[in-house]
């Protein structure tokens, strides 16, 4: 099948097309030169064209989600959907945690065609991918969690980085997954010893190594096996007052690594996720302040990082991580149900309910520092829009935080009417007046990220030979204003007019069209040392026979257990 | 005042599910429009003159619509869920859910309910004259935010975790309960006038109980505050002479009282 998709106002950063009436064609799935007068012409006049959506810290697969689903009967009759069981529909529940079908329509709805789950313990991979068959249309991957890891801290303890490196390939292509993600290093650790970690410099339990230590050793680890994406940091301190210098110095110790991705373009080694939650100044939630311009100005002057912001939504909405003891904070903290699971010799998890108030002065901080963040970091290519969903809020609530970036009305409107006092007296959101283009919403929201994750060869931009995925949203910029109406931007970005997802329309009028569409999953297969390799498995195997709760057998996510396998190369045999 | 009167044909096997049975849906409205609401019957959207022959005339809004339902309706959920105003009368059994999420008007089941009964009520009026099932007036699943407001009145006996999770209104059960009235209570009034089974109160962090019945078992997280006599209690006056107990310390700072009639229950008195 053919399309040309003409007279739109085409958004495409990486081909720095801002607002150009350029036609697109498109032909098997891909963006192409020209196609035949065959074509089916989508007429897109009075509306914007950009790449689909992708996001690149979400939660939306795998064994804490699906606690998170568990938990929350009442979150799952806050949005519904029903079956059409003729076109392949399934139905689906829930609001800031939904069920998976729906988690793949509601990102499709909103014009996003690739999401990340960002955190999937090695154990658990196999329950990740399941899901993952059942969310569909989304291409998609899933980020190992390293950061606690016992071979990881052994292997950088004993200072054999190499192995370290080995283990690293071994278990990303273990698992199919696609990136090495830190969370609170050391911290999840010492939190199965019922404590926590503070800082960078403060040791974990029996392994006796630091979280920079461990984010030094993976960053570096990283860029030997020059994966797509750089370390991914849920950085230690999360959502402690006073946690901002935390941030600033983990953030420094990937700085001057050498980076050389096998694919993509990417030059940072670290990216900075959530960092909403990483930017507060004050020692106790009663001297609660921003910290973002000092964040903000960091990133401006460095250039080898790039963040997301983990935004805060301002609605009741589900927080789950890797974080254990964070979690268990928040549950003392509002006093709500908790799930808690600790995952052997690898990582564990928290889920507890939240409500971010707009009415009480903490949640409505978070909510202006995640604003400040966006706006006072200049360059829009080092930012990627997120609310770290569902933690800040659920991913649909993506087009209201586009339309607060857009319209200064929009957000003089919240400060003066909806949110408490604190959000103006304790951060700097009042005095900002900058307002996001629809060219900056393309970069955070699609070319940023297509680059920070090493993808932005197929994804993330319109030019020849990127997958067809293109979202379509009716909002004229010929004769409405943006800041005027942010009303039209929400609405105009929850249900898009069109979808193309590997040039089929899997949305139109923002319904779903095409709900059985399978996205690719996204892995990376490198092989750092075969031999090394050899040996590091088998003191893996070692362990597992004393330690693990599983045979080692059972363990190695299967090739097909990946439905539709993208996988992406990565070295071979550099660390010979 | 106008009333539509609603008679039962035979009750279908797959119980139905009839929000739509309530004032604010019927006001203002033809029969034969009234005919084609929409309940669902399992997983088929049908209508309800499919299970109804429906008779009379719906007065302008709701508060000047009765809707009599004339016989048995055991297999009929969710009658009235989320009414305002007006009335509705069943002379027979209903099933699971009725008067739930309700906020004003009046609701008299002339018969028995099922499970689920004002759940997470917000105002009005439920009467049940026959029995009710278990989670009278509880939260929905997994909810932690039950009952606001309203008062329901059980004739009868009702079963297990009455008023699960109830913040506000009053909930009078006239018979017995079984396990556990009252469990994560915090706030309201929540009046057993027979016996319970066991563990009243469990957890609960505010709000109140009276119990002029027999407690067989009670839980150890209540302090014991001596003997009160004849209480009045959110305009309720209730006479007899009852131990107070003060708890569930399983909770963090709770604040939540226990009445327990002095006759027959010294066997829980420290």
């Amino acid at each position: 099948m053919e399309y040309i998709i003409k007279n739109g106002n085409v958004y495409d950063p990486l081909n720095k097309i801002d607002g150009e009436k350029v036609d697109i064609s498109i032909k098997d799935g891909k963006i192409v030169d020209s196609v035949s007068a065959d074509a089916k012409e989508i007429d897109a006049s009075g509306q914007i064209v950009m790449p689909g959506g992708i996001d690149p810290h979400t939660h939306i697969a795998g064994a804490k989600v699906n606690v998170g689903r568990l938990i929350r009967p009442e979150d799952s009759k806050k949005d519904t959907e029903f079956s059409k069981p003729d076109s392949g529909k399934r139905a689906g529940t829930g609001f800031s945690v939904p069920s998976t079908f729906m988690t793949g329509y509601r990102y499709a709805q909103m014009g996003y065609t690739t999401a990340m789950e960002a955190a999937m313990p090695p154990l658990l991979a196999r329950h990740t991918h399941e899901e993952f068959h059942a969310t569909p249309i989304l291409d998609h991957a899933a980020f190992t969690l390293l950061g606690n890891n016992w071979f990881i801290m052994q292997y950088l303890k004993e200072g054999d980085i190499d192995k370290a490196a080995t283990y690293a390939s071994w278990i990303i292509k273990a698992t199919k997954g696609y990136a090495i993600k830190i969370v609170n290093p050391g911290g999840t650790e010492a939190w199965g010893w019922g404590g926590n970690v503070h800082g960078i410099d403060d040791p974990t339990p029996y392994f006796d190594i630091t979280g920079g230590e461990i984010i030094r050793g993976l960053a570096e680890v990283n860029e030997m096996l020059r994966l797509p994406h750089s370390i991914h940091l849920h950085c230690n301190d999360l959502g402690h007052p006073g946690n901002y210098e935390t941030t600033l110095a983990s953030l420094d110790l990937p700085k001057g690594i050498k980076v050389d991705p096998v694919t993509g373009s990417r030059k940072t080694s670290v990216h900075a996720t959530h960092i909403q939650y990483h930017s507060y100044g004050g020692t106790n939630w009663r001297d609660f302040v921003s910290e973002a311009p000092t964040i903000a100005d960091y990133v401006n002057k460095n250039d080898h990082i790039t963040i997301d912001i983990g935004q805060v939504t301002l609605d009741e909405t589900t927080t789950m991580t890797a974080d254990g003891p964070m979690e268990y904070d928040i549950h003392t903290l509002n006093g709500l149900k908790w799930a808690n699971c600790d995952i052997e010799l690898e990582t564990g998890s928290g889920i507890v309910p939240f409500i971010y108030s707009p009415k009480a002065p903490v949640p409505s901080v978070q909510w202006a520092i995640g604003l400040e963040l966006f706006l006072l970091v200049d360059d829009a290519s080092k930012v990627c829009m997120t609310t770290d969903s569902p933690n800040g809020g659920p991913f649909t609530r993506y087009p209201r935080v586009f339309s607060w970036l857009m319209s200064n009305k929009a957000r003089e409107d919240m400060l003066e009417n909806k949110v408490h006092k604190w959000a103006e007296k304790r951060t700097s959101l009042a005095t900002i007046d900058r307002e996001y283009s629809f060219y900056d919403i393309a970069q955070i929201s699609r070319s940023s990220p297509a680059v920070v994750l090493g993808l932005s060869d197929t994804k993330g931009h319109l030019g020849v030979g990127a997958d067809a995925d293109i979202a379509i949203h009716n909002f004229n910029i010929d004769n409405q204003d943006p800041s005027a109406d942010y009303g039209a931007i929400e609405s105009s970005f929850q249900r898009s007019s069109y979808v193309f997802k590997d040039g089929k329309i899997v949305v139109q009028d923002g319904e779903v069209t095409i709900p059985n569409h399978h996205g690719r999953t996204f892995w990376v297969d490198s092989l750092y040392n075969a031999e090394l390799e050899k040996q590091v498995v088998s003191e893996v195997e070692n362990v597992f026979k004393q330690y693990y709760s599983v045979n080692f057998e059972n363990y190695p996510v299967q090739d097909e257990y990946v439905l539709k396998p993208a996988p992406i190369n990565g070295i071979k045999e550099a660390g010979k | 005042m106008n009333e539509v009167v609603l008679t039962p044909k035979e009750q279908p096997y797959v119980p139905i599910e009839t929000s739509t049975i309530k004032p604010d849906d019927f006001a203002n409205k033809s029969i034969d429009e009234i005919k084609d609401l929409e309940v669902w019957y399992g997983n088929t959207s049908s209508k309800i003159g499919d299970f109804f022959d429906v008779e009379g005339e719906s007065g302008p809004t709701p508060a000047e619509t009765n809707i009599l339902i004339d016989g048995d309706v055991y297999n009929t959920k969710r009658i009235g869920q989320g009414m305002t105003d007006g009335k509705i009368t069943v002379n027979g059994n209903v099933n699971m859910y009725v008067g739930a999420e309700m906020e004003g008007g009046i609701i008299t089941v002339n018969g028995n309910a099922d499970s689920w009964a004002g759940q997470d009520m917000r105002g009005g009026e439920l009467i049940i004259n026959g029995n009710a099932r278990d989670y009278v007036g509880s939260s929905y699943r997994g909810d932690w935010r039950g009952m606001t407001g309203g008062i329901i009145t059980i004739k009868g006996n009702a079963q297990n975790e009455v008023a699960e999770y109830m913040l506000g209104g009053k909930l009078i059960i006239q018979g017995d309960v079984r396990h556990m009235p009252g469990v994560h209570m915090n706030g309201g009034l929540l009046v057993i006038e027979g016996n319970v089974i066991s563990r009243p109160g469990g957890e609960m962090k505010n709000g109140t109980i009276v119990i002029k019945g027999i407690v067989s078992e009670f839980l150890p997280g209540f302090e014991y505050h001596g003997i009160e006599k004849d209480l009045n209690i959110q305009g309720e006056s209730i006479k007899g002479s009852f131990y107070k107990f003060k708890g569930d310390f399983s909770e963090k700072g709770p604040d939540g009282t226990v009445y327990v009639a002095v006759a027959g229950n010294n066997h829980i008195v420290p």
